[in-house]
């Protein structure tokens, strides 16, 4: 390293378990809360949540959800804006469970939200129990502002994947960048590859 | 890489660092920056701060010192003109605002939040754009308001900006002005009416956010017209 900041120490981050921190990524105790406008509440009397573009829609009402078979994954989860956080504990349905109800060839999946949030994904990154529809966290029902009723779950990527008060996804043929993915940020979002934003 | 040409003391916990960074593509107001330091051994640690400065201009951010962090102390009480730090961006396309985007425009800032809105206000300025603006700004106190005297300025003149200050802990002798915390009934009095067609940003703290961020969408604010962004305790 040629280059360094005049004056500055740093704190080391010897906390982090090996192997557990992506490069240019802090761990913090906290849960901080990121979105691009307002905390939408939707009853869940009115909730569903859609599978549409294969042969058919699939579509549960929220108990129809709540009454599948649900996961208990513990994940890492890593921010774009650098934080990470360790052993996070939620429980949700996995995306496998929910795509295997419909027929389709799918190669990319969109994710859409209340709000008209959306994010993009390849069907690889949301099967093989790498993906679930989280809606509850640490054994409480997911907090709104942290997503909830319902949120997509992919701790594999940065955490923008894991899109908040998911409404459904829409497979599709093609990559289609969603919202963040049209504004500045990396269209995979693979934090072990530092893939944060376009060009990386 | 980017060498700070001035460093500016906004309040007492709050700097503004000047940049020349070569190479700089120019920026949209609202969009941040990322800041990389690296110590003598290689160890790196890296932020996104929002720029203070209208598109036109050198990229500058403004950074409050957060007691526990990391980073933050050292680019408020640390740095000198002179020092480079390594730069990346501009980044953000959502949280930007441009004269052409109308209005009128209601900015709503907590604390540090009102970095980003500065730009906004500097660029509706710079531009002579008479699209109505007003900026419902949230302190602790007024030795707390980050760019007080600029602030004054801005809403001197015909098509000045409006600006509302709440101060919700300690309150100068004689103050006339809000002082408690930004709620519905707050933004009720404040905020344009939804009929209006208001663009609204918001920026501060998660707690801070998330109330005016449902205010305003109790008003008839649809959502697509509230655009946030929000910090939290992150060093």
């Amino acid at each position: 390293m040629s280059f360094f900041t005049r004056g500055f120490e740093g704190r080391r981050r010897d906390d982090a378990p090996e192997g557990r921190l992506p490069p240019g990524q802090y761990l913090t105790g906290g849960f901080p809360v990121l979105s691009a406008g307002p905390t939408p509440h939707t009853p869940l009397e009115e909730w569903t949540f859609t599978v549409e573009g294969g042969a058919e829609t699939a579509r549960w009402t929220w108990d129809e959800l709540r009454a599948l078979p649900s996961e208990t994954p513990t994940v890492d989860i890593h921010c774009v804006t650098r934080w990470s956080k360790l052993d996070t504990v939620w429980e949700g349905v996995s995306v496998d469970t929910l795509l295997d109800a419909v027929e389709h060839d799918a190669s990319y999946v969109l994710a859409f939200c209340d709000g008209g949030y959306t994010t993009n994904l390849p069907l690889e990154d949301v099967t093989g129990g790498k993906a679930w529809i989280a809606y509850g966290y640490d054994g409480e029902p997911l907090d709104p502002e942290h997503g909830g009723p319902a949120r997509l779950l992919v701790p594999h990527l940065y955490f923008w994947k894991s899109a908040k008060w998911v409404r459904g996804l829409r497979l599709l043929d093609d990559d289609e960048p969603g919202f963040w993915e049209s504004n500045g940020y990396h269209l995979r979002g693979d934090p072990w590859r530092e893939q944060r934003y376009w060009g990386d | 890489m980017a060498e700070v040409v001035d460093a500016v003391a906004e309040t007492p916990r709050v700097r503004t660092l000047v940049l020349a960074a070569d190479g700089w593509p120019g920026h949209r107001a609202g969009q941040h920056l990322d800041v990389r330091l690296t110590a003598p051994d290689g160890y790196q640690a890296q932020r996104s701060y929002s720029v203070a400065s209208p598109p036109g201009e050198p990229p500058a951010i403004t950074v409050e010192r957060l007691e526990d962090g990391e980073v933050s102390p050292f680019l408020v009480d640390e740095v000198r003109a002179g020092d480079r730090i390594e730069i990346r961006g501009p980044i953000g396309g959502w949280f930007v605002w441009e004269p052409a985007l109308g209005g009128p425009l209601l900015l709503v800032a907590g604390g540090s939040g009102v970095v980003p809105l500065m730009a906004m206000a500097r660029l509706r300025a710079a531009a002579r754009s008479d699209v109505p603006a007003r900026l419902l700004y949230s302190s602790r106190s007024w030795e707390d308001v980050i760019y007080r005297e600029e602030l004054g300025a801005l809403a001197d003149g015909p098509a000045g900006l409006e600006v509302v200050h709440t101060l919700t802990r300690a309150q100068p002798d004689g103050w006339t002005g809000y002082a408690r915390r930004v709620d519905e009934a707050l933004l009720h009095e404040v905020a344009w009416p939804a009929e209006s067609g208001a663009q609204a940003f918001v920026c501060g703290p998660t707690a801070f956010v998330e109330a005016v961020a449902s205010g305003l969408v109790a008003l008839g604010y649809p959502s697509e017209r509230v655009k946030t962004e929000r910090f939290g305790a992150t060093g």
